[in-house]
């Protein structure tokens, strides 16, 4: 049987070992993952977790100790250094800090992969013309890289990326040393230059954020392996490893501060006053799950807070609850809830009155 | 043409700038020449380099350095046999720029490989992604992005060159330096010794003050 769309990118088993003083560094520890043509595809982990290692292996500037590496079915690492460098040349990469050539202009920079790749002048010429507008950046043409910001120097390296007219695009932290604001406009850029160029974009980062806002799937690694991957929305809505679960909390998560906590009323003698934080995602989210439940087990229910949310076009609610009752039905009715398909978890109190 | 000086004196001081001239700057030509590619060669083929190779880059290191410590006009002397070889003679200013070349080559290339040591690996990394060849990462990232490095450490060279040709006259290679010390000191001559100090001051001052208007025009950090 043949398959239609073959992946955009294919990783097999990548392991990778760095010997240094010491004992040695798993970078990679067997990691597999395939991305689709088209596809945002983000890696997020702690620094250290391999995901630059990863990255770095799509076009081998990191040559893994073992497995493989295809990319738009090509096995780049069976090429020999002549075909490697021009596969490399029809994959773009940006990096965290640019990497600009500090004494080149934009212009110069842009034309810089053009250059290296032997292309005559007028035909740089007139693709630096075209990929300036692209990234809006037609009046710093003759700049240099130390009169720009960072936001204009990410859209240079996104630019001299593409000059090559590359399929694939890896994204190296290309947001991280970034403001929120520009972070935004880049993202919004990568996302807008993805749907109009047909790429296929691969990005790692440390910051959920970012994944939320432009991926369609994420893997999430750890020590060298990925421990969890899928649709953004479901792996935020339905983390299932306790890390990726930390990840998401950082972008999704209730935190319940001491001062709010503090207002709420103490339980009754004999009840409990539990803190619930529950996540509607899919066909439930429109039932009004707080008054049924309110009235079928008899408990107060005290929404502490509530927000509705996208991820993509995929919308989800998230509310927090204070349940007032005897510890059974509590117990009861978030078991009934979690039968509608709810997320429901208990909310770590932030500060020292509940602190163990 | 000097007041202060016998006209058979300027004469004299006149040949001897000539020759210090021609000493420090094709001295300094060769060192340029030669060094850059070695530097080149030791830098990419350093521990951290484009291509590590112990085996090319130890024994360079250790030749530069054997050279860098010899004091120069102990050098000189020490390779009287190969300046012959190379200038056809060891006497005069012709033979005094083998020696001169030799130690500013040493000189220089650790000076460029300081130089190309600054600039940024994530540069040279975002080239080997765009598929450059080694060549290519040299000829246009490091070389290009050095460049204000590069023409400080020539600067220095010259600087140190002018201080070298000095002893040139050793081995009979006239200049200033010669100049001075055979009149000024040795005939008891102290407006000739005043003199010849006092061009190489403006000359030593005329390199710094064009080398660092170079490197301010191309410094584009």
């Amino acid at each position: 049987m043949s398959d239609p769309s073959p992946p955009a990118i294919l990783l097999r088993n990548l392991a990778r070992e760095f010997r240094g003083r010491g004992t040695p560094l798993r970078a990679l520890d067997g990691v597999s993952l395939e991305v689709a043509p088209g596809e945002i595809f983000g890696i997020v982990g702690r620094s250290g977790a391999g995901k630059s290692t990863l990255l770095r292996c799509v076009n081998l500037l990191e040559r893994p100790d073992s497995g493989t590496v295809s990319v738009l079915g090509q096995e780049m690492t069976r090429l020999d250094d002549a075909a490697l460098r021009s596969a490399r040349r029809g994959i773009g990469m940006v990096f965290q800090h640019f990497n600009l050539l500090s004494a080149r202009t934009v212009a110069g920079n842009i034309a810089f992969p053009l250059e290296i790749a032997g292309v005559p002048r007028a035909e740089r010429e007139a693709r630096v013309a075209e990929l300036l507008p692209l990234v809006g950046l037609e009046a710093r043409r003759d700049a240099y890289p130390a009169q720009l910001s960072g936001g204009q120097k990410q859209r240079v390296g996104i630019a001299r990326a593409l000059a090559s007219r590359p399929r694939i695009l890896l994204c190296d932290e290309a947001t991280s040393a970034l403001d929120p604001e520009t972070t935004g406009e880049i993202l919004a850029l990568l996302r807008s230059l993805r749907d109009r160029l047909d790429l296929t974009v691969l990005l790692i980062t440390h910051e959920m954020a970012v994944v939320k806002a432009i991926c369609d799937r994420v893997a999430v690694m750890e020590a060298g392996r990925v421990i969890e991957q899928g649709r953004v929305f479901d792996v935020f809505t339905r983390p299932r490893h306790p890390t990726t679960r930390r990840f998401v909390a950082e972008v999704i998560g209730h935190v319940v501060p001491p001062g709010t906590l503090a207002q709420l009323p103490p339980p009754n003698p004999g009840e409990e006053r539990r803190l619930l934080q529950v996540l509607f995602a899919g066909p439930s989210s429109t039932r009004a799950v707080v008054s049924e439940a309110s009235r079928r087990f008899g408990l107060d229910l005290n929404i502490v807070s509530g927000r509705i949310d996208a991820i993509g076009a995929e919308p989800y609610g998230l509310m927090a609850l204070a349940a007032y009752g005897p510890p059974p039905i509590v117990a009861e009715a978030t078991a009934w809830m979690r039968g509608l398909g709810l997320d429901v978890s208990d909310i770590a109190p932030e500060g020292p009155e509940h602190a163990p | 043409m000097i007041p202060w000086l016998p006209p058979a004196l300027t004469d004299l001081l006149i040949e001897a700038t000539w020759q210090t001239l021609l000493m420090t700057f094709g001295g300094a030509v060769v060192a340029i020449v030669i060094g850059l590619p070695l530097a080149l060669l030791l830098h990419t083929t350093g521990p951290e380099g484009l291509s590590p190779n112990g085996w090319l880059n130890r024994p360079l290191g250790l030749l530069v350095n054997a050279v860098r410590s010899t004091p120069f006009i102990i050098l000189m002397v020490a390779i009287v046999p190969f300046t012959r070889l190379v200038a056809g003679t060891s006497i005069g200013t012709t033979a005094a720029l083998v020696p001169l070349s030799l130690a500013a080559t040493a000189f220089i290339i650790r000076l460029f490989e300081n130089a190309l040591r600054e600039v940024d690996r994530g540069v040279i990394e975002a080239a080997r992604a765009m598929g450059a060849t080694r060549t290519q990462i040299m000829a246009r990232v490091l070389v290009p992005e050095a460049l204000p490095g590069l023409i400080a450490a020539i600067t220095v060279t010259l600087v140190g060159l002018v201080g070298y040709s000095a002893m040139a006259g050793a081995i009979g290679g006239g200049g200033l330096g010669d100049l001075g010390i055979r009149f000024g000191y040795q005939r008891f001559m102290p407006e000739v010794m005043a003199t010849v100090v006092a061009i190489l001051i403006l000359f030593v001052q005329g390199l710094q003050s064009l080398g660092d208007w170079l490197v301010r025009r191309f410094s584009r950090r």
